[in-house]
């Protein structure tokens, strides 16, 4: 059992910085050059949102519409702490998480008594209020003309080295935001939350506090997006609060559903599948959203449970078919899902 | 000492009495019949007890602890907390997680009794393997005992009905209740199939030192377990007693068959 758990993190581990240095590695020598480069740092902040997105909506089956509200409240604090305060950005960044948290909480409350339909226009709700509130806090946030300026990830003249740099820390985000998420959901607080998403008349039945564990996916959920939304701004170098209004709160939902609900490699693949899709599609102009239109119809007609359903793909599961190792009966969660998906 | 007392309950949703001044009282180990006619309120009594419904007036009473005299009123909490206390209940019309593994959803059932909390689970503590081991444990434990082990990692909803009901019996027991409520266990069973459910029933109660009312349309199985039998009717409780008594009291036929009817059972 020892050996399983070192097996996997190692796999882990190992697979995370393999795949980094390979990245890293191709942007440095231009195999991939600068504007791929930002399209993959782009995917890895929308892998990071998707996520959030997807424990509420995949994981604990509450349909939220509002989640760019949460990465602007991020991306505002994130953007403001550094600029106005000089905080480090890390911490900033986590602060503007923290801040994002506190709205999860707030709009966690009364979504409790909300549900399906109702939860999904009150979510709505709260990302068009604080669009709202992005514009005429003025003073704060810059207003509807936006807020210029903000530093960037590093000061170096060296662009190559520049992208390198962000796509650094988007990636760590993204694989910590996976792990967290996956860690979570193979445990039992993760097997409350998805008994809240099958049943929920059977999982207050069976000794589940509901409430909790709804606002707990919720404040989650925002703090990660907030994370999410302060990496997007110091990205982008500028934030405008049509940047978070309806559509962007669409296509977060959009990355998920293609993914699959309840699929966090379903969505790390739909995230930088959307990015990519998204920008191939801009020699049709206007066409672009028909387009995209048409394909999520199809999508949804044949795989209406999305890419991936609520499977997942692991790499420890695929070397351990590979390799043929012994199936150990004390398996642990993670690992038993690992080789499901294996079959 | 009773393990659960219901004193004078009533619950009125809008004009409509569902139930008016019920009356229950289990001893510890007992095995009572709750039985009447399709709309009397026998599943709202049920919901009552559980905290999906708060009664109208009136008071239940639920003996928690070890400690006989350990009573505390269960009016107001939510179904969750009532769980925790010791009130496990199965549904009427099964409501298991459908998409989860027969373990999971066992394990879930389990979640309340956990050592570790989601901030562990995120580092994958010692705490966590230490308690996933234990509840993943527990759980096959229990699924050996009723002979769908080997079916751990099916889902839920690929079982045949009669497993699935009896794994919503078993996820119900994976609380460690005092009480349990089944919500007519034999519905949609065959004969042969009734006859089991009776043996598991009673092996139940007695490997798992429970208290057990059910709710129950077969006859058969009513008159054949339970020890004691409460008839309900329009929300109102019409008889009580053995089932002897029961099968002869001219009130339950009137309700069940109308004038001039008689039990076969």
């Amino acid at each position: 059992m020892k050996k399983n758990r070192i097996f996997n993190a190692v796999v882990i581990l190992g697979a995370s910085v393999v795949v980094f240095v390979i990245l890293a590695a191709l942007q440095y020598i231009g195999v991939i050059d600068e504007y791929n480069g930002q399209l993959l740092t782009l995917s890895g902040i929308y892998i990071v949102v998707a996520l959030s997105l997807n424990l509420i909506t995949g994981f604990t089956g509450q349909l939220a519409l509002g989640q760019a509200g949460f990465m602007s409240v991020g991306a505002y604090t994130t953007a403001i702490a550094i600029m106005k305060f000089h905080v480090p950005m890390l911490l900033a960044i986590l602060i503007g998480g923290l801040v994002a948290a506190v709205f999860g909480i707030i709009i966690g409350f009364p979504t409790l008594r909300l549900r399906g339909d109702y939860l999904a226009i009150a979510t709505l709700g709260f990302g068009e209020i604080i669009r709202v509130l992005m514009i005429n806090l003025g003073s704060l946030t810059g207003g509807a003309a936006g807020l210029k300026g903000i530093p960037a990830f590093s000061e170096t003249e060296n662009f190559v080295l520049d992208a390198v740099i962000k796509f650094s820390w988007v990636y760590v985000f993204a694989v910590i935001t996976i792990v967290i998420i996956s860690n979570l959901i193979n445990s039992s607080p993760g097997r409350a939350i998805i008994s809240i998403r099958e049943d929920e008349i059977a999982a207050n039945s069976m000794g589940i506090n509901i409430a909790y564990y709804k606002i707990f996916s919720f404040t989650l959920s925002a703090f990660l997006a907030g994370v999410g939304g302060g990496l997007y701004g110091i990205y982008m170098g500028y934030l405008n609060p049509t940047m978070f209004g309806f559509m962007p709160s669409m296509n977060i939902v959009v990355i998920v559903v293609l993914g699959g609900l309840g699929s966090i490699t379903g969505t790390v693949v739909a995230s930088v599948a959307f990015t990519y899709i998204q920008e191939w599609l801009r020699v049709f102009k206007d066409l672009r959203l028909v387009i995209f239109g048409l394909a999520l119809i199809l999508v949804m007609i044949f795989w209406p449970k999305g890419l991936l359903g609520n499977k997942e793909l692991s790499i420890s599961g695929f070397l351990r078919k590979l390799f043929k190792r012994e199936n150990n009966p004390e398996r642990t969660v993670s690992q038993q899902n690992g080789s499901r998906e294996g079959k | 000492m009773a393990v659960l007392e219901a004193q004078n309950i009533s619950i009125v949703f809008g004009g409509l009495k569902a139930v008016t001044n019920f009356d229950l009282k289990l001893e510890k180990g007992e095995l009572v019949g709750l039985i009447g006619p399709n709309g009397a309120g026998k599943t709202t009594v049920f919901n009552m007890l559980t905290g999906v419904y708060n009664p109208t007036s009136g008071d239940i009473l639920f003996n928690y602890s070890s400690d006989d005299n350990a009573s505390k009123s269960i009016v107001g909490l939510k179904p969750y907390q009532i769980t925790q206390l010791g009130i496990a209940r199965t549904f009427q019309n099964i409501r298991l997680f459908k998409d989860l593994t027969v373990l999971d959803n066992v394990r879930i059932a389990l979640h309340f009794n956990v050592k570790y909390n989601a901030l562990q689970a995120v580092f994958r503590t010692s705490a966590f393997y230490r308690e996933e081991g234990r509840v993943a444990g527990k759980a096959k434990e229990l699924l050996e005992i009723f002979h769908i082990g080997e079916k751990q990692n099916e889902l839920a909803k690929n079982l045949p009905y009669g497993e699935q009901r009896k794994l919503e019996i078993v996820r119900a027991l994976a609380t460690n209740p005092k009480l349990l409520l089944l919500d007519e266990p034999a519905a949609g069973m065959n004969p042969q199939e009734t006859q089991d459910l009776m043996k598991l029933i009673k092996f139940i109660k007695d490997q798992f030192n429970l208290t057990i009312l059910l709710i129950e349309h077969d006859m058969s199985l009513v008159m054949g377990i339970c020890e004691r039998i409460v008839v309900l009717d329009y929300g109102q409780t019409i008889a009580a007693g053995t089932p002897a008594e029961i099968r002869k009291d001219p009130k339950v036929i009137k309700a069940y068959l109308g004038e001039g009817g008689e039990f076969d059972a």
